[in-house]
């Protein structure tokens, strides 16, 4: 299955490769920067690259590469998702999953990908079993060993959770304080056209928690309007069968974060689109030209849109903008052509608008289309597809746990044509 | 240490008197560094630290260590000071010894044999992650030496108690197999043990290895392909991924197309057009549900076991992993039919929210499958629609899709959304637009002209590259069709003088030559003019501009015999080696010479030939053969070891193979009552969970493990529950032969089958009198009972050849063999035992139950009694144990606790597997457990402590010598020479007188089988009985022979071991003169 692995920062150092079978020799990742300098982005290198005698399959996040080599047939969604599930861990574990972070905690990076997969294959790959082999990084302990001199950082049993039947939860979990969170995320993906009607509009939502309990808990979670959901997938701690019965969801939670669903609302439902764009963007002979863009609320069920940043890559022809938003501040990068403005809240009673003009390269000829505006926003307290928990119940432990639940609409892939 | 101690640490694996770090990049030459180099003394700190006595000292310098090989940087010279320290105490330096050691001993092999003896010491450790990590690094080091070691730990590691050692080991097979691929047949053997393990756990590794050593032998498979099914749902993710992949397989092998009466109607279905009807149709049998379409299709019915794949398979589509999600989709492209596959595509265009890595191979595979069925995925083309912020290999995926899915009824909103793209700021994908639109105009003809007019509206578009494309597309399309087009061609001769992009200056120039007819004043012009700048046009278009003068030259030789002539004579001095062929050539054609070519009679017929079309067809329509969701698929190449998708058999080869026996429950857990029940109720339930020997170690093992989340397992069992209620329909469902085969099974012990409610009508099949049951099989008679015995046939011939094969008997139960199924086997009447009388060759079917015998006293055990008998079946520790019962009973006052093995002191080479710790018993609770004892086929006892809390009590277990014995088939002929070849001092015989009762077949057959686990041979002598085994320790075989003349029995027996021979001569004895 997966023989090496190798990680490269942005500037093309791999600064640290795993084998799991026999060495491969790190000149194998030349054949990667051979696609690299032929892209002219970094998304833009095929995630599935053939050598003559090896496959690379990379990923690229958080300004990392993460490229795997193999040598056989392997379903390549395996190690796609393989690696995308080592970038979570090592989040998990550091915070974060960059250079400096890979590097302060090196030790404990290849512990882990030692310990995740086994001659290729996934040995362990549920955090919190990882996290009783070996113990994530803390400032506290740090300073204890330094001071006693001794290591805890591995786990001298086998975690319990390797071996029942529920892999995700660890025993023995302990809290003061019981708490279990939910936050309800939707994010509208959406294609608005340039007379401002909705191309495609969709819903993807998810459902992240975080559960401190102690114990053994079995929760139970209702909404108020299942008949929402039809196209899901859960974390594997919902009894599937529970939700296909009684639409509930029905699961004994790992300890921590972790995503226990994400669902898809298809461009067959209505979806509320939460503002719109007036926008007037024209070039003109003579190497110059308009911009006059107006960000408006549409329907927001009475909450305020928030965080609101309009994105324009603008033509190549572009040489810089002079603007004047009304409110917020707009910067332009010269190379890549990207405007970027904004906003913050939306004022319903003075609506934002950015207008000036657009000076183009002498020479360079009009652009033939106008660049697609790209917005961000999000609304707190608002689900967009209406989806609501009903009440949340504990079963299998005694104390009362504390509840909640938040909601948060925001801008997925959110793109205007002009 | 604080956080920037690491950060240095890593930072400077080097001490600071290193001089460069040139050397130590060149990690691919070990002998590079250190020997020859100046510095052979940088890492003399760090050896140092690694040989001081201070763990914090050690651990900093393996940490430094560990940098320099997470670095790739060479550190291979460290590597005797590493090695000392695999013996260390603290968990984190020998864990990071053991990194070190996998990534070097390769390189220094005759070192790493140092550790080797450690490894081995903790392979019997009693904690099982120290087993398990020490068979890790074992199986890790690629030391060719140690191959037989890693063998001999693998066999151990496979019978291990813990699935997680067990786990590793399924891991280990695929790596001592790269290491030395000759043991390959003897790995197979194990790996099949691994295969038939019930844990969850070791599912989908023992596939994975499966697939890495021996893919071929999809025969492995067939007695565990039920049990398969249904674990899929609890197996971890990414073996989820691999058994569906090997399940596909094994499906195409094994039923027959569930689409074989659609063949010929689809493949006859022009491919484009034919969407509209076909999605109705799917979208009604959708709604009908899965059931229906079995009855619908009259000709085809699914067989059971290639339904309960796909039902099993089916709740994986909602996993978060993306990998199952494909497997399962590409399960059901392969695998189901038709009506069926549309349920995958929902949960396809979720996968299209993530990453975009993995958008990109989940794009390629519905491309592919858009090629074949549009219908599923046309409800979802929006969410192909591309923005302008994907990356470029999607944004061209996407619109191959579009494409693909384009049909009368979308194709005015599929070309609104090209037009939208055309003017995208990138070019390669506008460019890419407009082949998409040609071909959508090729196929649908409702919309070639609007897309032509569309396409000549771009010619004029201020960019080069989308113009150049749009002549291309343009000159396919007017290609097909000509006639009607005069205007566009005349639009484009014109634009030959501004048009600067080769491509699309040859396609013009192709164009007018090929239709000049057409065009007659134009094209002269347009030749003069390209005459005139020849010289400076890039190769591909000379190349047309000669053609265009030869095809202009033929058609029209007034105007155009000169200029012809001065094209041929420029191209014959031209620079490039092509058009001074291609203009001789032409020129022996048009222009012959004074000799005249033969050829330049049919010249007209050679140029101006009528050309096919060119077919604008999918880029995707080719990878179609490989498998979906393939490394091969995505690269569209094969791979190495890429397992070509087989086709579908014509007949379906024979279900029965599939078909398990179910070995006796003799454990009973009162004491966990829902979980218990549920899993009983499915191993009861027959063919699907399937059970080998290891069932009884799967559950003990899931109980011990799971004591601590009993809470969580009274929610879970609903669940269970309703998951095992729903195998049990099907399994009702099932065709007739197989109930037969249930019922044929061992008797099972009552108080399970009346947990079971569901399960009344096959539980009382089982309760049946075992004579009743052969006497109603004979009464069904007909195909029906000779299509089950020949099934039964092929079931114990296999059992035959596994039997020969060693180690894996352990799948035949005694019981099983007792039955009449081994009957059947043995003899060649179908009806056995009493229906038949005096059948020749006939044995006899008799049922001994064990007989209990007390190891505990309840006075002597404070309350504690505990009795034990050999269950007479292969023991799930190992085969060379005797598989013993204990029945434990509380008859204090108080519950006992923590009962469980505390010393044991056998005899050398014995062996005793203790049973699991038992948390409590309650007040006058009865409790059964398992455990194995290996007598080493003698008849001391094996002394034990049995410690109840704090009590301990000493206990000796014996066996006689009938129970050291497994029986052994074989043929009558075979004993026959057997027998001859242990004659002299290993024949022992008796004459025993015998009355009427006792005389009888019956009696007889039943007192040797009481005696001793034996196994009747089949005699063609009426007053003959022979019976055979072998002893379980050493396998030695053990013969006995029973004739009857008048009132007199004379036994013999005949074995290599004659104390052995002796001793069950006599117990056979005792038995017989007590009836």
């Amino acid at each position: 299955m997966i023989h090496s692995l190798f990680i490269i920062n942005n500037t093309g150092d791999v600064f640290m490769e795993k084998h799991w079978r026999s060495v491969i020799n790190k000149s194998i990742c030349d054949y990667f920067f051979e696609a690299q300098s032929k892209a002219t982005n970094p998304e833009d290198i095929p995630p599935i690259l053939s050598t003559p005698h090896h496959y690379l399959i990379n990923i690229y996040r958080n300004n990392l590469h993460f490229v795997a080599v193999v040598t056989t047939e392997v379903p390549p969604l395996f190690v796609l998702e393989f690696l995308h599930r080592v970038c979570d861990i090592f989040e998990d574990y550091f915070g974060d999953c960059n250079e400096s972070t890979l590097k302060e905690h090196y030790v404990i990076v290849f512990e882990l990908l030692d310990e995740m997969l086994d001659n290729g294959f996934p040995l362990a790959m549920e955090i919190n079993v990882l996290k009783e082999l070996i113990k994530p990084p803390n400032f506290l302990r740090t300073i204890t060993d330094t001071v006693t001199g001794k290591s805890t950082s591995v786990g001298a049993t086998l975690p319990t959770g390797q071996l029942s039947n529920i892999p995700w939860r660890r025993t023995g979990v302990k809290y003061t304080n019981n708490e279990a969170y939910f936050d309800v995320i939707e994010e509208i993906d959406a294609i608005i056209d340039k007379n401002g009607t909705t191309v495609i509009a969709e819903i993807q939502g998810y459902i992240d928690c975080l559960i401190k309990l102690s114990g053994m808990p079995d929760l139970t979670l209702t909404f108020i309007n299942p008949r929402l959901l039809d196209d899901v997938s859960f974390h594997p701690c919902v009894r599937f069968k529970r939700w296909e019965s009684e639409k509930i969801l029905s699961f004994v939670p790992p300890d921590g974060h972790f995503r226990l669903m994400s669902y898809h609302i298809g461009s067959n439902n209505m979806v509320a689109i939460p503002l719109y764009v007036k926008h007037n963007i024209s070039f003109r002979e003579g190497s110059s030209g308009r911009f006059d863009v107006t960000v408006c609320p549409k329907q927001t069920m009475g909450k305020s849109v928030e965080n609101v940043v309009v994105e324009v890559p603008f033509p190549k022809a572009v040489l810089n903008v002079t603007l004047t938003p009304s409110q917020g501040k707009y910067s332009f990068d010269p190379v890549s052509k990207m405007m970027t403005w904004e906003v913050g809240k939306i004022d319903t009673s003075k609506l934002p608008n950015i207008k000036g003009s657009i000076s183009l390269q002498t020479g360079a000829g009009i652009p033939e289309s106008n660049p697609a505006i790209t917005v961000m926003f999000s609304i707190s307290q608002m689900a967009v597809s209406g989806l609501k928990v009903n009440r949340l119940d504990m079963y299998g432990e005694k104390y009362k746990p504390f509840k909640g639940v938040k909601y948060l609409t925001r801008a997925g892939k959110f793109q205007i044509r002009t | 240490m604080s956080g920037n101690g690491f950060q240095q640490s890593y930072a400077n694996e080097k001490p600071p008197s290193s001089t460069g770090s040139a050397e130590a990049d060149i990690n691919t030459d070990p002998a590079s560094s250190g020997f020859f180099t100046t510095d052979f003394k940088k890492h003399e700190d760090l050896k140092q630290m690694l040989d001081s006595n201070k763990d914090a000292l050690k651990l900093e310098a393996m940490k430094r260590v560990v940098g320099m090989v997470a670095k790739g940087k060479d550190a291979s010279e460290l590597f005797p000071a590493v090695v000392k320290n695999v013996v260390s105490k603290n968990l984190e330096i020998k864990k990071l010894v053991y990194v070190y050691l996998t990534r070097y001993a390769e390189e220094q092999q005759d070192l790493a044999l140092l550790s080797i003896s450690t490894f081995q010491r903790a392979l019997k450790d009693p904690n099982q992650l120290i087993r398990a990590s020490a068979l890790r690094v074992l199986s890790s080091v690629r030391v060719i030496v140690i191959a037989p070691i890693m063998m001999l730990a693998i066999k151990e590691a496979v019978m291990d108690m813990s699935p997680y050692v067990r786990k590793t080991a399924a891991h280990a097979i695929p790596k001592l197999y790269g290491l030395d691929p000759e043991t390959k047949d003897q790995l197979i053997e194990v790996l099949e043990r691994l295969l038939g393990d019930k844990t969850t756990l070791v599912a989908g590794s023992a596939i994975q290895a499966f697939e890495e050593i021996c893919p071929e032998r999809i025969d492995l498979i067939h007695k565990n392909y039920r049990k398969l099914c249904n674990l899929l749902v609890d197996v971890e993710e990414w073996g989820q991924v691999v058994i569906i992949n090997t399940l596909t397989r094994y499906a195409r092998t094994q039923f027959i197309n569930p689409n074989s009466g659609e063949m010929a109607e689809e493949e006859e279905r022009p491919f484009y057009e034919s969407s509209g009807k076909e999605d109705e149709g799917e979208e009604e049998e959708e709604g009908k549900g899965e059931g229906d379409q079995e009855t619908k299709k009259a000709p085809y019915i699914m067989d059971p076991d290639h339904r309960l794949l796909l039902r099993q398979a089916k709740p994986l589509l909602n996993s978060r992993n993306s990998a199952v999600v494909m497997a399962v989709a590409q399960l059901y492209h392969h695998c189901a039919p038709k009506a069926e596959v549309g349920t995958v595509a929902k949960s396809l265009i979720r996968l299209l929210r993530s990453h975009q890595e993995l958008q990109y191979v989940v794009l390629s595979n519905v491309a592919t499958m858009t090629t074949k069925r549009k219908g599923m995925f046309e409800p979802y083309l929006k969410s192909f629609y591309v923005r302008s912020s994907d990356p470029l290999h999607i944004k061209l995926l996407k619109l191959e899709i579009l494409t693909n899915l384009a049909t009368e009824t979308n194709i005015s909103t599929i070309l609104r959304e090209f037009q939208t793209y055309v003017t995208s700021s990138d070019k390669d994908f506008a460019a890419a637009t407009i082949q998409a639109i040609g071909r959508c105009a090729s196929t649908i003809s409702e919309v070639t002209d609007t897309c032509l007019n569309g396409l000549v509206h771009l010619m004029s578009n201020r960019d080069e590259a989308v113009v150049a494309e749009s002549v291309v597309v343009i000159k396919k399309l007017l290609q097909m069709r000509p006639s009607e087009h005069k205007a566009i061609i005349c639009h484009m001769a014109r634009m030959v003088d501004k048009i600067t992009v080769p491509m699309a200056r040859a396609s013009i120039l192709w164009l007018i030559g090929e239709y000049s007819e057409r065009v007659p004043k134009i094209a002269p012009d347009v030749l003069r003019k390209l005459a005139k700048s020849f010289v400076n046009e890039e190769d591909i278009v000379k190349l047309q501009v000669l053609n265009l003068a030869t095809k202009l030259c033929i058609t029209n030789p007034k105007q155009c015999k000169l200029l012809c002539q001065y094209v041929l004579s420029l191209a014959k001095y031209d620079q490039n080696y092509d058009i001074r062929d291609r203009s001789r050539f032409l020129r022996q054609m048009v222009l012959p010479g004074d000799n005249g070519c033969v050829f330049s009679k049919y010249a007209k017929k050679i140029f101006l030939a009528p050309k096919p079309a060119p077919v604008l067809a999918s880029k995707f329509k080719d990878r179609d053969h490989f498998q979906l969701g393939t490394l091969s698929h995505v690269l569209n190449m094969r791979t190495t070891g890429y397992q070509e998708l087989p086709e579908w058999p014509e007949e379906a080869p024979d279900t029965a193979v599939r078909n398990v026996e179910l070995p006796p429950i003799w454990e009973d857990k009162p004491t966990k009552p829902s979980k218990t029940g549920a899993k009983k109720k499915h191993d009861l339930k027959s063919f699907y969970s399937e059970s080998e020997s290891s069932e009884e170690d799967d559950s003990s093992e899931d109980d011990s493990s799971e004591d601590d989340d009993d809470e969580e397992k009274g929610s879970g069992d609903s669940d269970a529950e309703s998951g095992s209620s729903k195998a049990a329909k099907s399994s009702e469902e099932e065709s007739e032969e197989e109930e037969e085969d249930s019922s044929e099974e061992e008797e099972e012990e009552e108080e399970d089958s009346s947990e079971v409610d569901s399960e009344v009508e096959i539980a009382v099949a089982r309760k049946k009198d075992t004579k009743k049951e052969v006497a109603g099989k004979a009464a069904k008679g007909g195909t029906k009972a000779a299509k089950a015995s020949a099934d039964l046939l092929l079931d114990l011939d296999d059992f035959g050849s596994m039997d020969t094969s060693g180690t894996s008997s352990a799948a035949v139960t005694p019981g099983n063999l007792l039955t009449p199924t081994a009957a059947l086997d043995l003899g060649p009447s179908p009806g056995g035992g009493d229906s038949k009388p005096a059948a020749s060759s006939a044995v006899l079917s008799i049922n001994v139950t064990p007989k209990s015998y007390d190891l505990l006293h309840r006075i002597s055990g404070n309350g504690l009694s505990i009795t034990y008998k050999f269950t007479r079946t292969i023991s799930v520790f190992s085969p060379n144990m005797a598989s013993i019962e204990l029945t434990l009973t509380n008859n204090s006052e108080g519950p006992l606790n923590n009962i469980k093995l505390g010393d044991i002191k056998v005899q050398p080479g014995m062996e005793v597997q203790p049973f699991p710790e038992i948390a409590t018993l309650a007040v006058n609770a009865t409790t059964s457990v398992l455990m194995g004892v290996n007598f080493n086929d003698t008849t001391q006892p094996a002394s034990l402590e049995v410690c109840a809390g704090e009590q301990k009590f000493k206990v000796n277990i014996s066996a006689s010598v009938g129970e050291l014995l497994q029986p052994h088939t074989m043929s009558e002929g075979d004993f026959a020479n057997q027998q001859k070849k242990l004659g002299g001092m290993n024949e022992n015989s008796a004459t025993i007188a015998v009355d009427d009762e006792s005389g009888t077949d019956r009696a007889i057959c039943t007192s040797v089988l009481t005696a001793g686990n034996l196994l009747q041979v089949p005699s063609s002598d009426e007053k003959v009985f022979k019976f055979a085994a072998k002893t379980l320790a050493s396998g030695t075989l053990v013969l006995v022979s029973v004739k009857v003349t008048d009132k007199k029995a004379r036994v013999t027996v005949n074995s290599d071991k004659m104390v052995i021979g002796t001793m069950l001569l006599k117990d056979i004895q005792k038995v017989m003169e007590k009836k």
